[in-house]
């Protein structure tokens, strides 16, 4: 198996499968890999596959286009946007910041910034929640000012923008950092403004990273249901997320209505993961262009 | 250093200045007065409400219960994730990218799907469970598919940290302990682990915090029984809809605190990463 395998590929990498044969362990490695892929990832998709199967495609697209289920997806996309786009502003700030200057308690900001991935999004749910409530220390503010963000849509904005907080950050950071200074010195040296060499220079650079960075947030945001439930009031047809939908068909004991459902997001979210491997695969290649 | 030399892209006082308050605030506002709140209620009727909260019968036993699942999973994801790790950097073979596409799954597909797809096939109605259930063996609603669906969702954690690692330190190294005569679990021990130490020590970190902390998917499999299949977090659920929000928050606080730790943590390996 590993005579063909690394055969196979002989004619396009030469060197490496040669030492296919050198290090030990391909045989094992991989059977372990796929062993445990099979089973912890894939076997449990048949059974998805299998109960949206068995219903037929008219009861399928009944329950799939439910005004109530189709008022979730419309809620949980524009909540995923607008909390997207808030971060991707916020992480550029932040990533800039954290590169870019030196001041008293850059560790610290830095270390905290992933504090929405140590905390457990329960935790993040119950806090917001006790924040923005009518009587907490946010919502009395907010309340002063006539808007209300606790048990409407706009709670589930501040949700998923907590939980995927470091996305953007994290793109940003790397990318920034090993951006060269010389054709932003050039460009300052002659003259021109601050915000010109920031268009023009610098976010060229920087833009596919705040993408990549936008749609990792966006993804964990579509599938967020934690940190939600708790802020959102889950009024139907107001603010219901579509993974708070699942859990309440599966609470009706209505199995086939909840796969179905599940099956829509799981097919949306499959397709952002295999666009963002693209994105970030063809991005790579071009950061690696001159090599 | 050129960049004392030259100016760049906000260096004036005033730009920076307003950049750096602006994130200062903003992370404040967003990030740390949410995790000082946490400590903040939990301890609003004093330390010795606290202590009796976090001593109640079903808080311990919810403790026990997490626990249990971090210990079960965090050592399986460790193996798969060295193992995955060296399939993919070491070998090229056809259906390695999708291979490595396959293992962010977890990532993208909602917590509660994930906790669908395992009731789906072993609960009651699924082709696994209704074999198991013939020799009376049940998953769902107790505390293995409490394992089971963890384990789903912390499973790329430690492949991930360690893939763009392995990938870039190359297998020259390695190649050379072969071909000097170093056994596979030699080679292992002495050359490899050395260099990916703390990508692997951040890896656990990372799984741990998730294994611990995971509730869309663990809350659809569990049943919510008290003091028998209740983690943490779905404790925390659980108070906070009895209203009784000052022991939903000292239950938190216990897992804030582990979230205090994780960043320490992650602190610490990076600054051990950058001096290696």
């Amino acid at each position: 198996m590993t005579q063909t395998l690394a055969a196979g590929s002989l004619p396009r990498k030469k060197v490496r499968s040669v030492t296919a044969r050198v290090l030990p362990g391909f045989g094992l490695s991989l059977g372990i890999s796929l062993f445990f892929i099979s089973l912890v990832l894939l076997l449990p998709m048949t059974g998805l596959v299998m109960h949206t199967a068995g219903m037929g495609w008219d009861n399928f697209w009944f329950v799939v286009t439910d005004p109530r289920v189709v008022a979730s997806y419309k809620v949980t996309l524009w909540t995923a946007l607008a909390a997207s786009v808030f971060n991707c502003f916020f992480g550029l700030l932040l990533a800039w910041v954290l590169v870019r200057y030196d001041f008293v308690g850059k560790r610290l900001l830095d270390a905290i910034m992933d504090l929405p991935f140590a905390l457990p999004t329960a935790v993040a749910g119950i806090t917001l929640a006790t924040l923005f409530a009518d009587n907490g220390l946010y919502g009395q503010m907010l309340t002063a000012i006539g808007v209300k963000v606790a048990y409407t849509p706009l709670g589930i904005v501040v949700a998923m923008a907590f939980t995927s907080v470091p996305f953007v950050v994290r793109t940003v950071q790397p990318v920034l950092e090993e951006l060269s200074p010389e054709d932003e010195e050039a460009a300052v040296s002659m003259g021109a403004s601050d915000f010109t060499v920031f268009r023009r220079i610098l976010f060229p650079a920087l833009w596919p990273a705040i993408v990549t960075g936008g749609a990792l947030s966006f993804t964990r945001s579509l599938g967020e249901f934690g940190a939600i439930i708790f802020i959102a009031g889950n009024m139907p047809y107001v603010s219901e997320v579509t993974s708070l939908m699942i859990f309440i068909r599966l609470q009706e004991y209505d199995f086939p209505a909840a796969s179905a459902i599940a099956a829509v997001v799981m097919a949306v979210s499959l397709l952002l993961l295999l666009l963002i491997n693209v994105w970030q695969g063809r991005y790579l290649k071009r950061l690696h262009g001159g090599a | 250093m050129n960049a004392a030399h030259y100016r760049r892209v906000g260096d004036t006082a005033l730009v920076r200045r307003w950049l750096i308050g602006t994130a200062v605030v903003l992370t404040v506002a967003l990030l740390a007065m949410p995790l000082l709140m946490i400590f903040v209620q939990a301890f609003s009727q004093g330390w010795s409400t606290y202590v009796a909260n976090v001593l109640d019968e079903f808080t311990l036993s919810a403790i026990g219960l997490t626990l249990l699942v971090a210990v079960l999973t965090v050592p399986l994801n460790l193996v798969f994730g060295v193992f995955f790790a060296w399939a993919v950097t070491r070998f090229t073979f056809p259906g390695r990218k999708l291979l490595t596409t396959l293992i962010d799954i977890p990532f993208a597909v909602s917590p509660v799907v994930a906790g669908l797809l395992y009731l789906l096939l072993y609960g009651n109605n699924g082709w696994v469970g209704q074999w198991l259930g013939e020799y009376d063996v049940q998953l769902m609603f107790s505390w293995p598919g409490i394992v089971m669906v963890t384990l789903f969702v912390t499973c790329p954690f430690v492949a991930r940290e360690l893939i763009p690692l392995m990938q870039q330190q190359g297998r020259e190294e390695e190649e050379a302990a072969v071909v000097l005569g170093a056994s596979g679990w030699q080679l292992f021990r002495r050359v490899t682990l050395p260099n990916i130490r703390w990508a692997l020590i951040y890896g656990i970190i990372l799984t741990n915090a998730r294994a611990v902390g995971e509730f869309g998917a663990v809350s659809v499999v569990s049943g919510n029984i008290r003091g028998e299949t209740n983690t943490l977090s779905l404790h925390v659920e659980l108070l906070y809809q009895d209203y009784n929000v000052v022991g939903a928050f000292a239950a938190a606080s216990l897992l804030a605190a582990l979230a205090l730790l994780t960043l320490i943590a992650k602190s610490f390996v990076e600054w051990r990463q950058s001096k290696d």
